[in-house]
């Protein structure tokens, strides 16, 4: 488990009323909006649980909302996020749902737009957040690294071919893991990293033999 | 050395001669790879939110999403302007602030979670009012608050800051400890008053449930707000007249510990009991909800 420090007991400053259903909410919509990068046409939240049966008395629809279109825990536009013009630049839709398989506060997020993409989250406590899966992998993202995500053939050397290439850039792994979707012919993999990438290294590892996509997710401000 | 007890800290306060705050902003300025200004700019950042807070919250009357609450602290000015509190100024101050702050967290209004959003009014409500009263300077409220924040975090090493894990004494209960703290820190208590302050404040406040009525951070949230806050300037007076805690500070902690964990998980933010179930409650969950 992650240490407590002193910030996370003076802090943060957010909008109300709930870390996990407010604050939580924002950075789910916000890490989803780093991890799609593409111009949001539509996207659907479907919301599982807690978060379907209280999310209205707490805000969590306009977290979320607030979140893919990159407002921060404390801005004050959440409260009328739905009024505002900014959110006239998408279109969105809730869902609501029940899945004890689910985490109590879960959400799924599709974006529609060049490509479409379904990201699963889950807001653990105290604003910590969790992506769990996008589109057919399990990834574990939590926004407090700045994150490589690759999704490539399957196949044996790809986890040292990468870690060379970080190696020799002097960056270092803060964690990594793998996953193989259903079909057992792609993997992905999510490495989060001690400090800043730039494009030319990301670039190099898009030039792996057998590397279909990498991006890049930016980590989240505190 | 690195705190995660009372005792720890207190033994590192007495050795080095320095006060908890300058303690906890040298470690955590350490541990973070920042400078001790980065720290007090971090805790000004906070302290100026929570004013923020405060000047919105008196001045509002706006409903929550819900309906339930949003509306008493105007109600408690208004009082105070004709029939003054009996304790005074002061108390009234320390009230309408806990008030003013947490009423603004339930309108989606701006605040600090220090520890939680259902306890944000608590420790403002009284590092503000009380520097406001006696003219403390920025900087000492800055040492309050990082007191209590180091309060926080030691209480946090043991017992989950959340009601879902053990119970309100955890989230409002460690907020007054802080607050506590804070008081001590600023009317000049030593360590071992701070400390025993938090205890004080703790013990009486073992197995609060967290029972929320429709699940909202609402009732019985907003009006614990200014409770604690005054429960904590008892705590801190007690402290400060070198009343201790028979129990020992840590062994108080471990307590909450075990009290949250034999607290039922539905009288655990989970609303399944206590206030949450009761008759009026059922009725306002359906009105809200449908
Ligand atoms: S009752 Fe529960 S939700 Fe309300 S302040 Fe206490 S811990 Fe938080």
């Amino acid at each position: 488990m992650k240490k407590t420090t002193l910030f996370d007991i003076i802090s943060p400053v957010m909008i109300g009323p709930s870390s996990s259903h407010t604050a939580g909410a924002v950075r789910l919509g916000l890490l989803a909006r780093n991890i799609y990068k593409n111009d949001i046409k539509k996207v659907t939240f479907k919301l599982y649980n807690s978060y379907a049966h209280t999310g209205k008395g707490h805000g969590t629809e306009k977290g979320l909302l607030a979140g893919v279109l990159g407002l921060n825990v404390d801005d004050r536009r959440i409260k009328n996020i739905f009024e505002d013009e900014i959110s006239a630049e998408i279109e969105y839709e809730f869902e609501y749902a029940d899945n004890f398989k689910r985490h109590p506060n879960s959400v799924d997020i599709t974006f529609i737009g060049d490509i479409e993409m379904k990201i699963q989250g889950e807001s653990v406590g105290a604003g910590e957040i969790v992506i769990r899966k996008i589109d057919d992998f399990n990834v574990k993202l939590t926004g407090k690294f700045n994150t490589i995500l690759l999704v490539y053939r399957d196949m044996p050397g790809m986890i040292s071919q990468v870690s060379s290439i970080l190696q020799y850039h002097n960056l270092n792994i803060a964690f990594l893991n793998c996953d193989r979707n259903a079909k057992g012919q792609e993997a992905s993999m999510v490495i989060g990293i001690d400090g800043d990438i730039d494009a030319e290294i990301l670039e190099t590892i898009q030039e792996i033999p057998d590397v279909y996509f990498v991006s890049y997710i930016e980590k989240l401000e505190q | 050395m690195e705190i995660n007890t009372f005792e720890q800290l207190k033994t590192e306060c007495i050795q080095s001669g320095k006060e908890i705050f300058e303690i906890a902003q040298e470690n955590t300025a350490f541990s973070a790879d920042i400078t001790i200004e980065d720290v007090r700019n971090f805790a000004k950042r906070s302290l100026d939110a929570m004013k923020e807070a405060i000047d919105a919250g008196m001045s509002s009357n706006e409903p929550s999403m819900s309906g339930m609450c949003g509306t008493d602290c105007l109600r408690v000015q208004s009082k105070f302007s004709t029939k003054p509190a009996m304790f005074g100024k002061l108390f009234e101050k320390i009230i309408e602030y806990a008030l003013a702050t947490s009423e603004e967290n339930i309108r989606m209004g701006k605040i600090v979670a220090c520890p939680t959003a259902g306890s944000c009014g608590i420790l403002p409500s009284t590092i503000v009012a009380i520097s406001e009263f006696y003219n403390y300077t920025e900087e000492e409220q800055i040492n309050a608050l990082i007191t209590a924040g180091e309060i926080g975090r030691i209480i946090s090493a043991k017992v989950a800051i959340a009601g879902a894990v053990a119970g309100c004494q955890a989230e409002c209960g460690t907020a007054a400890a802080m607050s506590a703290a804070a008081i001590c820190t600023l009317r000049g208590g030593h360590v071992s008053q701070i400390i025993h302050a938090c205890a004080l404040a703790i013990k009486n406040i073992l197995g609060l449930t967290c029972d929320p009525v429709a699940g909202l951070v609402e009732v019985p949230c907003v009006k614990r707000n200014p409770f604690m806050a005054i429960h904590s300037v008892t705590a801190a007076e007690l402290a400060l007249a070198n009343v201790e805690s028979k129990i020992p500070p840590d062994e108080v902690i471990d307590a909450m510990e075990q009290t949250g964990a034999l607290m039922s998980p539905t009288l655990k933010e989970s609303s399944q009991a206590g206030l949450a179930v009761t008759q009026t409650a059922v009725k306002v969950q359906q009105k809200i909800f449908g």
